[in-house]
């Protein structure tokens, strides 16, 4: 029985569900959040997509959230189904992904007793969520609801986590409008005029620039990297971004020099190297993109524009730090740029671009074609070469083929690429882009993913068959943990030690027992019938391509070294080099 | 390349948090996630109108760390405001000690005289026993403490460092 002017806790969740623009729900139902299931049952403005794990449920939000720049949403009960949101939360903290998990909670009165399905979730997701909140009284659920909202999307967006105990959800109070809500949370998005005129200073007289761009373009929206593309286009300078970063730019653009990093291209790293000034945009020096940190990039003067304040000066000492979000700062940049009538320096550009190129025609992508094996690198050019037009939405897990993909496909679009980065988690992305594939029903949805990973989250399977969502999972098969096996090749002496796996279902039969439409290869001749095929099928493909098992991933820089001493091959003798471990440099 | 030897300094931060269930949690997780000393934590609340606790954190680190330790606190949502002390000027910094002190004849007699000379006062006696209240800066109190181990410590509680800026300004 509702009072006059009040709801029961549940409604108030969903009708502020729904005020905040939430338009779909991942999750799992359970004891705790039961009167919340029973009032989504009466509704039908919130979708709610059945997933058959929670880790899944909140890479699936992840999905959703990258792919269309909204919060995603994540609904869990108590206990079992809020710890196993864990890996997820702490992926999307490591990787900004802006999305509010709401997990089910014994009564207020049994907090604190071990009780049946309890879990001090606040507790154990507090280093993993940007934020999180124990809701004990429900005249407080809207606002704080419309608090988590707020505080995903502001700033350096993130995970938050808002615990429902029963009884709050089942007690009657009264709403709170967003507007109503207020939240003294208002991180500082425009930058520092001061700093951004020294910025267009520096950038009009570098004589060998680099742009170093991140994830946090991409996340400040379409627009802010439409504005980085017209600057980047003005100025000439090079540009390579970071894993996250790729799309930010077009890939296809010649002033961009692809993606940097362990794994990045050879003329990424020694433009990084040795230029004279780096202009990271949106990226944090992340151990997998400097290498060893006393060896990098020596000679330059770095700019760093974060919306993080933290990000600033915590593994690499910057010369010029401008906080704020990218697309602010860099509109505020232009104009600078075109009020002081700024021009680079075209000779010293084109002596600058001439060792790029140099460096470019060593083409450190190329591998050793086969036509009796299917290298993977050659599957993930397939894939691209024949689904470009479509516009795809590429989502990978993590590993040897996460890289290959990175490489071999090239992002001329933002929110195109989902992969999980800093975490690096095993199973991401069958989950993520089942979240991509619910935001776009019509668009193509590929899982680039290896046999291992993939069958971290392979029950959710299932949800794609009930949902109908035609996710294309592409494996490059080569029966190993490919970069366990790959690091344990060049780094520890061959010794395999439970790389290899034996036992994997037959995905073909798999997919056919979810209902789903299984195909495989091994044969290189027949990879452009089997890609043309899955992109023919209508329902979910699980496309399993048995690849060469002794393909690694280069180039390469080895842990501890630095961006100017790249392996590039199977042949080359950088590789024998022992890594150093000075600087207290941990080599992971 | 070898990089130059970092000075490693103290500070005191001073941080204005909401006092709401767990934010003390979040600040000492955030110093033991990300391997940060704390030397001296202290919190209570000081605005019952505005629910807003202050905490006290000594802590050390390089130029970089300290810088990064203000952002990190800076990122917790229900952070007001912060002050670093050491770098922002000149500011008072108070500890206070209770010191439990046993012993009979010349020592108890020397005991009673050093609390005098570091101007300690005695709360609590018993025929073999004082406890002193020292309150002054860290250094005092380690002095006072110092003197108190050949005549019969036998126990301390301290409180840790409060501190705030000097001059009429507020945080």
């Amino acid at each position: 029985m509702s009072h006059q002017g009040t709801l029961n806790g549940a409604e108030i969740l969903l009708k502020a569900l729904v005020d905040q623009g939430v338009e779909v729900i991942f999750g799992y139902p359970g004891g705790a959040v039961l009167p919340i299931y029973d009032e989504l049952f009466k509704q039908n403005r919130l979708r709610h997509i059945l997933v058959r794990h929670e880790q899944a449920a909140v890479h699936a939000a992840e999905g959703y959230a990258r792919s269309t720049g909204k919060v995603g949403c994540v609904l869990v009960t108590s206990g079992p189904g809020a710890t196993n949101t864990v890996t997820g939360l702490a992926d999307a903290l490591c990787d900004s992904v802006p999305l509010v998990c709401f997990t089910g909670q014994v009564p207020t009165a049994l907090i604190g007793n071990d009780a049946f399905q309890e879990a001090d979730i606040t507790g154990i997701t507090r280093p993993c969520t940007k934020h999180n909140y124990l809701v004990k009284d429900v005249n407080k659920l809207a606002r704080t609801v419309h608090e988590a909202f707020h505080v995903a999307r502001s700033g350096r967006p993130g995970p938050v986590v808002v615990d429902l105990p029963k009884d709050v959800v089942q007690a009657q109070g009264v709403y709170l409008a967003p507007a109503e809500a207020v939240s003294k949370y208002n991180p500082q998005v425009k930058g520092d005029p001061t700093a951004i005129e020294r910025a267009a200073e520096l950038i009009a007289h570098a004589k060998r620039p680099v742009f170093y761009v991140g994830g946090g373009v991409v996340n400040s929206g379409g627009n802010a990297c439409q504005l980085l593309t017209q600057f980047v286009r003005i100025t000439g300078f090079p540009i390579t971004t970071t894993l996250m970063g790729l799309g930010a730019y077009p890939a296809t653009d010649p002033l961009c020099l692809g993606m940097l990093g362990m794994h990045g291209t050879y003329e990424a790293n020694l433009a990084m190297h040795d230029c004279d000034l780096m202009i990271n945009i949106g990226a944090r020096f992340d151990d997998r993109v400097t290498g060893r940190l006393n060896a990098f990039s020596p000679n330059s003067t770095k700019i760093h524009i974060d919306i993080d304040p933290s990000s600033i000066n915590k593994n690499v000492a910057v010369d010029l730090a401008i906080v704020g979000n990218a697309g602010h700062v860099l509109e505020d940049l232009m104009k600078v740029w075109r009020a002081k009538q700024y021009r680079t320096d075209e000779k010293t550009l084109k002596q600058w671009w001439g060792k790029i190129e140099h460096w470019r025609a060593r083409n450190c992508l190329h591998y050793e074609p086969s036509n009796k094996i299917i290298k993977p690198q050659y599957a993930i050019q397939r894939l691209y070469e024949l689904t470009k037009d479509k516009s795809p939405y590429i989502c990978t897990e993590v590993g040897q083929h996460q890289m290959w993909a990175a490489q071999h496909f090239r992002f001329d679009k933002p929110h195109h690429w989902l992969t999980s980065g800093g975490l690096g988690t095993m199973g991401y992305g069958l989950p993520a882009a089942m979240g991509v594939q619910v935001a776009y029903p019509d668009a193509l949805v590929i899982d680039i993913a290896g046999e291992a990973s993939i069958q971290m989250n392979i029950q959710e399977m299932a949800t794609l068959c009930q949902n109908r969502l035609p996710v294309k999972i592409f494996i490059l098969n080569n029966q190993y943990l490919g970069m366990v096996r790959q690091w344990q090749e060049l780094i520890h002496g061959g010794r395999y030690s439970e790389s290899h796996m034996t036992g994997h279902p037959d995905f073909v039969k798999l997919a056919d027992a979810f209902g789903a439409v299984g195909l495989r290869t091994d044969k290189p001749s027949e990879v452009d019938d089997l890609i043309r095929e899955m992109l023919k099928v209508d329902r979910p493909v699980i496309a399993d391509l048995r690849t060469d098992a002794s393909e690694n991933c280069f180039p390469m820089i080895m842990p501890g070294m630095a961006h100017n001493e790249m392996v590039l091959g199977p042949e080359d003798k950088a590789m024998e080099k022992p890594g150093s471990e000075d600087d207290g440099m941990v080599l992971v | 390349m070898n990089k130059p030897v970092e000075e490693i300094n103290r500070h005191t931060i001073a941080v204005l948090v909401d006092n709401e269930a767990g934010v003390l949690a979040r600040v000492i997780g955030l110093f033991s996630g990300r391997g940060y000393n704390i030397e001296s934590l202290t919190v209570a609340e000081v605005d019952a109108h505005q629910s807003l606790s202050r905490i006290t954190i000594v802590t050390s680190g390089t130029r970089m760390i300290i810088e990064q330790i203000k952002n990190q606190l800076r990122r917790l949502v229900p952070v007001h405001k912060i002050s670093d002390l050491t770098l922002d000027g000149p500011h008072v910094v108070r500890e206070l000690a209770l010191v439990k002190v046993a012993g009979t004849g010349d020592k108890r007699d020397e005991a009673l005289r050093m609390a005098d000379v570091f101007r300690a006062r005695a709360v609590d006696a018993t025929n073999d026993s004082f406890i002193f209240e020292i309150s002054g800066a860290t250094d005092k109190v380690d002095a006072f403490i110092k003197l108190m181990e050949p005549l019969g410590l036998m126990e301390v509680s301290r409180t840790g460092v409060v501190a705030i800026a000097r001059g009429g300004n507020p945080l």
